[in-house]
């Protein structure tokens, strides 16, 4: 388990080592560390996302809300900076996460309690959180000029050389990662969707864990709903439009299963950067637009092609004396 | 009958305040696409002033709550009803208005649209803000007017298959050689998403150092390369400009990010319009391929075979008139 996990990972930082080197031949000051830091930078909204997305297809479900969710969340800060500028970020960011956590409750909600299928819950409540926006805003944008500078200065702000925007993905890194494999809840994460059967006589509540997972992907896109319209200075009904394929596929590439219980925080990541180097690179590689598309859904198809392969060696028996346990005595 | 026929006046009409007296006046209707628009609301200010400089004109400013087809077809029944002299409609569907418009027009009503237009059956003249031609020229005077000595400029448009944007770059293609020393290098496209068209953006300033202004025909566009170029520290030395509003805008030309842009003025269109609308109600100019309608201070509106027209050159916004704009539309 652990070896083959290893080489999927190794795998694809080098695929994204191959990926810079062939910018670099193109357009040789991308691979200067400001830039890479820009690219990391820029990246750091997916990569946060993307680990939400993945403790949420752990659990064989899927979260196509979160972009709508990040669109809400930003919308609301950026109308809440409307009428109080002068509110510390600190209070901005809570209640960006605590919204952002009730938004992904209430998807959590619906396939724990009602047993909808979370494709079908979080397609609806993707429509529905975007019609929020446009009642709440009255499909009017919020501007630049409308927002107090400390509002739009935070995700700037510098720590060490790196701006804020990236503090906040390597935080988010960290955490998931720790939670994912230092905390009991993280490895129930990966029961559930590896075996809900098994999981649930081990005691876990699959429902309620999916429910959580879901709580924490809100809350995830909610700090980055504060996050991208601070950065981009700009709010409006369709910011972050179809990013929630973009998520998704970090995490596909990344090596998690959409058959759930597999997959690592560092693959997300590569993942995540594999993508964003491909959307940073496109634009100054010159390369036609016309083309531009089709490059990056063949990135994913042959990262895709490539897990599945890798993954090829499933089906082992982990107790052969269990094999028949289901059966009457 | 006096009473009866001031009773249905009161019931049916939305905003009218028509009084007995108006006999000998004429009454011109603007129809706009639903009340409380920012943009509709400083073009009926245009009429109004159109209004006051013929004398003897009252505008009836009106339209839906919200914006409908139907709700306009209910404001123009009622228009009909009340016998008003002319209709100037920016119609929210170009053909559901059709058979209204007509039964208008059989009722001896001159009928013409602006801004949106409707099918040439439905009225007699359409007022477009501007062409496209005159768009093409506009935003690249405005890259050249700031460059007195000339050099690389870029264009960030909306998507590869966006028809107006695609038309507008053209046009100015056609006129590059009117603006010696201005060299295209690139055409980048953001698909009208806020961080694609900032990573694009992004993408143009490292890939063309010397770049001088980036032309963005598209409103999601110019703000977001006006954000990329300030996030990069090149403000003064990269100019955005292209087509924007001037809420959203305003931001950029505080920063200096935007010397200026460019959109159509919606108190000229309005004034436009009310000119036009008045001097075919009164029979001083008729509807027919190549006729000049007079528009006051704008000028002479020249008909095209399909009876269109265009008003005027895009309207330039920059720090003067800003603050004005910015909470108009």
């Amino acid at each position: 388990m652990i070896p083959l996990r290893l080489t999927r990972e190794v795998l694809l930082a080098f695929a994204l080592l191959v990926l810079l080197a062939l910018v670099a031949t193109r357009f040789p000051g991308f691979v200067a560390p400001s830039n890479l830091a820009a690219v990391f930078n820029d990246t750091s909204a997916l990569i946060i996302l993307a680990l939400g997305q993945f403790i949420v297809i752990l659990t064989r479900c899927i979260d196509l809300s979160v972009a709508a969710n990040l669109a809400l969340t930003g919308m609301v800060c950026a109308l809440l900076n409307t009428v109080a500028p002068d509110l510390p970020i600190v209070v901005t960011l809570a209640l960006a996460l605590a919204l952002g956590a009730t938004l992904g409750a209430v998807n959590g909600f619906f396939v724990w309690k009602l047993d909808i299928p979370p494709i079908v819950v979080t397609l609806g409540t993707m429509v529905i959180f975007r019609g929020i926006i446009f009642l709440i805003s009255d499909g009017q944008w919020v501007n630049a000029h409308e927002m107090s500078a400390r509002f739009t200065a935070f995700p700037r702000y510098e720590m060490l050389g790196i701006p804020m925007l990236s503090w906040c993905a390597v935080l988010v890194i960290a955490l998931v990662y720790l939670m994912v494999t230092r905390t009991s809840l993280g490895r129930s994460f990966f029961a559930v969707g590896g075996n809900p059967h098994a999981a649930v006589y081990t005691g876990i509540d699959v429902g309620r864990t999916q429910f959580l997972a879901f709580v924490i992907s809100g809350t995830l896109a909610g700090l980055a709903g504060y996050l991208w319209v601070a950065r981009y200075a700009v709010a409006y009904v369709d910011i972050a439009g179809g990013f929630e394929l973009d998520v998704v596929a970090a995490c596909v590439i990344g090596g998690a299963a959409i058959s759930g219980g597999a997959g690592s925080v560092v693959g997300i990541v590569l993942g995540a950067l594999f993508l964003g180097v491909i959307k940073n690179a496109l634009p100054v590689v010159d390369i036609s637009p016309f083309w531009q598309l089709a490059i990056s859904g063949s990135a994913i198809i042959i990262a895709v092609a490539l897990n599945a392969r890798s993954g090829r060696a499933k089906g082992r028996i982990i107790l052969r004396k269990a094999e028949h346990a289901h059966e009457p005595v | 009958m006096k009473l009866s026929k001031l009773l249905i006046t009161a019931a049916t009409a939305i905003g009218l305040t028509a009084s007995a007296a108006a006999a000998d006046e004429m009454r011109i209707a603007l129809v706009v696409k639903a009340l409380g628009i920012g943009f509709f609301e400083a073009a009926a200010k245009g009429a109004e002033e159109a209004a006051s400089e013929l004398g003897d004109v009252k505008i009836i400013y009106t339209g839906p709550t919200e914006t409908t087809a139907e709700g306009q077809i209910e404001v123009i029944n009622a228009l009909i009803a009340q016998n008003v002299d002319a209709i100037a409609v920016s119609a929210n569907d170009t053909d559901a208005l059709v058979p209204t418009l007509k039964k208008a027009m059989q009722r001896g009503i001159t009928v013409i649209s602006w801004d949106s237009g409707v099918a040439p059956e439905g009225r007699s003249v359409h007022l477009n803000p501007s062409s496209n031609p005159l768009i093409g020229n506009m935003i690249i005077k405005l890259a050249a007017d700031n460059m007195p000595d000339g050099g690389d400029v870029a264009v960030l448009s909306a998507t590869t298959t966006s028809t107006n944007q695609n038309i507008w770059i053209d046009e100015m293609k056609k006129v590059m050689p009117d603006y010696p020393g201005i060299n295209l290098v690139t055409t980048v496209y953001g698909d009208d998403l806020a961080d694609k068209s900032y990573r694009e953006a992004t993408g143009l300033l490292q890939t063309y150092p010397d770049l001088k202004a980036i032309i963005a025909p598209t409103s999601v566009g110019i703000v977001a390369a006006a954000q990329a170029v300030a996030d990069a520290g090149k403000i003064g030395q990269v100019n955005v400009t292209g087509l924007g509003l001037p809420s959203e805008m305003a931001g950029a030309v505080e920063s200096g990010a935007s010397e200026s842009f460019a959109i159509w003025n919606p108190i000229d269109l309005g004034y436009s319009a009310a000119m036009i609308a008045y001097h075919l109600a009164k029979g001083d100019a008729e509807a027919t391929a190549g006729a000049e309608i007079p528009m006051g201070r704008m000028g002479a509106l020249t008909l095209d075979d399909n009876l269109e027209g265009a008003m005027a050159d895009p309207f330039v916004y920059d720090k003067s008139n800003i603050e004005e704009f910015k909470s108009i539309f």
